[in-house]
């Protein structure tokens, strides 16, 4: 029987975040070299020492090239056309009634409550089971950051990292830079020179972070790059769960998002890092889209350590992802959680790397690929055993999914073990979304649209399982409308 | 007009250009239970999926009227709010999709298109476990993926529950007594006779008489060669166990 049109059909849907917003700006003309560098150093008010790491990063990025081995394909960027700070343009905000109503209405657009959240944690103190506090990033700038003083009365330290550098600067110091160097890679490298706010997080010794935190990001301005960067330490026995969102503007160009995440976990730390990304995707065509050029990488530090990757990507034209840990500390314990969902003709290369250097560490990567329209999707993953890590174990489960016929599905796993002793379990299974199973819901009732977010949730159940429970019903929601479309 | 539950009158079907039904007529009255036996092949499964509407099998003649509605171009799911349902021959799987919230959309569906509030979580399970208790289904099967690694016979029980938490107004059962042992066969019979009332109907295709013991219908129809070659009573049954089909061949 003929693969139904209809499946194709239903995957094709417009953007529903795309709006932009009418916001005054001040933006640095197109183009980087040290004066721009400079420029972006002074606009922050940051010390010498920062700006001379910038100036050491754009250097090295100079000599550098994009990476070429990703299975993505898309015209080379000219960096030069790209302007590289975008901030709404007044003083900052001491407070949320002094933020634009234009761009808190951007958040309610967004779904993100930003003034009703800030009000749950003041007078009122309404009962909300859990509250989360919020660190939303508007182009480049830190807009506003909830919920302050509770964190601040935990010990825990929740602010921009442009903040950051200025209040802790011993901190940044340390650790920025320390887990991803800044020669890591081309864009990690071009996010060292350039990046222009993100979130700085220090959770002190023993504390349990009393909320989730988490951060909005938004690209406006046309012609921007956006280049987040976010550091998070957990010192010795605390915890921490942080989740991170994005939109942006549906644009006709692409735009070029190069963020740089790393997490510190000392000694019985543990940090969950959930991701919901959600950048405008492109069109039907392919026209226009974030270029979404990510290193995440943590590092487990302190024995007995873990650090969990949980993703939920379903936007971007392009992804290229790995979060990884790097498991030093013995004992410690890595995960990597992903969803990758792509349609038209959205190319996705994501995955995961978990290097084993201490004893007894543990790694566990589940893979859910998502494949519709004409997209591309890839696992690639790197499970390396050095050879002090004895008794290490990693098990990988790679499943894709594919809908309709035009689609592709790819795994890349690598595995490098100098250590005979090292477990390591790999499965990976391809699949289809079939008449079959779509016949079996409509003959119940269920409309086929309905019926094909309900087989893709089942199928990322296992994922959604680790998402904090208000995020795991936003991600399966965000799937649904994902995979909405024009059925018959 | 006559006021049958279903009509269906000089159906011609094709799957690929190749003519499967070749001007099959019947009608069902609410309160009754009709068998559609015949070998291998004759065409039963393709009359319930034509029925309910599968992609790929294409009406070229003839009517199938239910409840008064015309099917022609109604989706299946349009079919499926309407009353009618299939018990599927091979049922699929849907891995990772809890029966329960497949079950929860189903009902839900349900009560979108008459108009009522979907019932809560709590009424909505105990109705569920209800179902699964009188198909001898544990509780955890609710908890499980759609048939997800469900032995033959689960499945064929979990068609049964379905039907029973659906409550439609004609239930079409395709083979849903093959590959049973005989205690899952007298759960699944049982169900049967539960469902039974003068509200609803049943079309139970089969090729034994088998199930015909514990269910025992009120009109038994020969299907051969794409069409209705003898209709009777359900002695009708009997005579095909002890003879077969070939003396029925036209
Ligand atoms: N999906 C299909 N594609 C091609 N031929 C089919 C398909 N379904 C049924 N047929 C053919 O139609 C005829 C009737 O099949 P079916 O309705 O399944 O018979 P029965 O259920 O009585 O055994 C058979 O010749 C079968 O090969
Ligand atoms: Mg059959």
């Amino acid at each position: 029987m003929a693969e139904s049109a209809e499946i194709n059909a239903l995957v094709e849907r417009e953007y529903a975040a795309g709006f932009v917003t009418d916001i005054a700006a001040e933006t640095l003309p197109p183009g980087l070299d040290e004066g721009v560098v400079r420029a972006i150093s002074a606009k922050k008010g940051e010390p010498e020492w920062m700006t001379e790491w910038r100036l050491d990063a754009y250097r090295r990025w100079r000599k550098m090239r994009p990476p070429r081995w990703a299975h993505v394909r898309f015209p080379d960027i000219d960096y030069q056309a790209i302007s590289y700070y975008s901030a709404p343009t007044g003083d900052k905000p001491k407070s949320l009634d002094e933020v634009d109503p234009e761009l808190l209405r951007t958040y309610e657009k967004l779904g993100i409550p930003l003034h009703e959240r800030a009000k749950l944690a003041g007078v009122e103190g309404a009962d909300e089971s859990a509250p989360v506090a919020v660190d939303a990033v508007f182009d480049s700038v830190s807009i506003a950051t909830t919920f302050k003083e509770e964190l601040r009365d935990a010990g825990v330290v929740f602010c921009s990292i442009a903040e950051a550098i200025r209040e802790h600067p011993e901190l940044v110091r340390r650790y920025l830079g320390s887990v991803v160097p800044k020669p890591d890679n081309f864009y990690a490298a071009l996010n060292s020179a350039v990046f222009s706010d993100g979130s700085f997080v220090y959770i002190p010794k023993h504390t349990r972070c009393p909320m989730e935190l988490s951060t909005y990001f938004r690209i406006n301005a046309a012609n921007t790059g956006q280049f987040e960067r976010t550091l998070i330490i957990a010192d010795a026995g605390s915890y921490v769960s942080y989740l991170e969102g994005c939109t942006a503007p549906m644009r006709d160009d692409n735009q070029l998002h190069a963020a740089v995440v790393e997490l510190v976990a000392l000694e019985d730390a543990q940090i969950k890092y959930s991701t919901v990304q959600n950048w405008y995707p492109g069109d039907e065509q392919g026209r226009g889209g974030i270029y979404n050029f990510v290193t995440k990488r943590g590092a487990c530090l302190g024995a007995r350590s873990k650090i969990s990757w949980t993703q939920v990507e379903t936007g971007s034209a392009i992804t290229w992802k790995y979060p990884s840990v790097v498991l030093r500390g013995d004992e410690s314990v890595g995960e990597f959680h992903s969803v990758a969902l792509t349609r038209n003709r959205q190319q996705a290369d994501t995955g995961t790397k978990m290097i084993h250097i201490g004893r007894g560490t543990k790694s566990t990567i589940v893979s859910k690929g998502i494949s519709a329209g004409r997209s591309q999707n890839s696992y690639r993953g790197l499970v390396r055993m050095n050879h002090g890590a004895a008794g290490a174990r990693n098990h990988t489960q790679c499943d894709s999914l594919l809908i309709g016929d035009h689609c592709g599905a790819h795994t890349f796993p690598y595995i490098e073990s100098k250590l005979p002793s090292a477990t390591i379990e790999h499965e990976a299974t391809t699949s289809k979304v079939s008449d079959e199973q779509l016949f079996l819901c409509q003959q119940r009732g269920i409309d086929a649209e309905k019926a094909v977010a309900m087989i893709v949730n089942g199928f990322c159940k296992d994922v959604f399982r680790t998402l904090p429970m208000e995020f795991a019903v936003e991600a399966a929601q965000l799937l649904e409308v994902s995979l909405e479309g024009a059925v018959g | 007009m006559s006021n049958a539950l279903l009509e269906v009158d000089s159906l011609h079907v094709e799957v690929d250009d190749k003519p499967i039904l070749k001007g099959l007529g019947i009608a069902v009255q609410a309160g009754e239970v009709h068998a559609v036996m015949g070998p291998n092949g004759a065409g039963k499964s393709t009359l319930a999926n034509v029925l309910a509407g599968r992609p790929g099998y294409a009406v070229t003649s003839g009517a199938m009227i239910f409840d008064g509605v015309d099917l022609a171009d109604r989706l299946p799911e349009e079919r499926a709010l309407l009353g009618l349902f299939l018990a599927f021959q091979y049922p699929v799987e849907i891995p990772g999709l809890s029966n329960m919230e497949f079950l929860k959309a189903a009902i839900d569906a349900r009560a979108k298109h008459a108009g009522l509030d979907e019932p809560s979580a709590a009424d909505f399970i105990k109705r569920a476990r209800e179902a699964a208790g009188r198909v001898g289904l544990s509780a955890d099967f609710l908890r499980r993926g759609v048939n997800e690694g469900f032995s033959g016979g689960e499945k064929k029980r979990n068609e049964i529950l379905q039907m029973l938490l659906l409550q439609p107004r004609l239930a079409v059962l395709d083979e849903t007594d093959s590959g049973l042992d005989i205690d899952a066969l007298q759960v699944v019979a049982a169900g049967i006779n539960a469902f039974r009332s003068a509200n609803n109907a049943v079309l139970l295709v089969t090729h034994y008489q088998r199930l015909l013991n514990y269910v025992v219908p009120d009109r038994v129809h020969v299907l051969a060669d794409g069409r209705i070659v003898r209709s009777g009573d359900h002695t009708l049954a009997e005579q095909l166990e002890q003879k077969g089909y070939g003396w029925l061949a036209s």
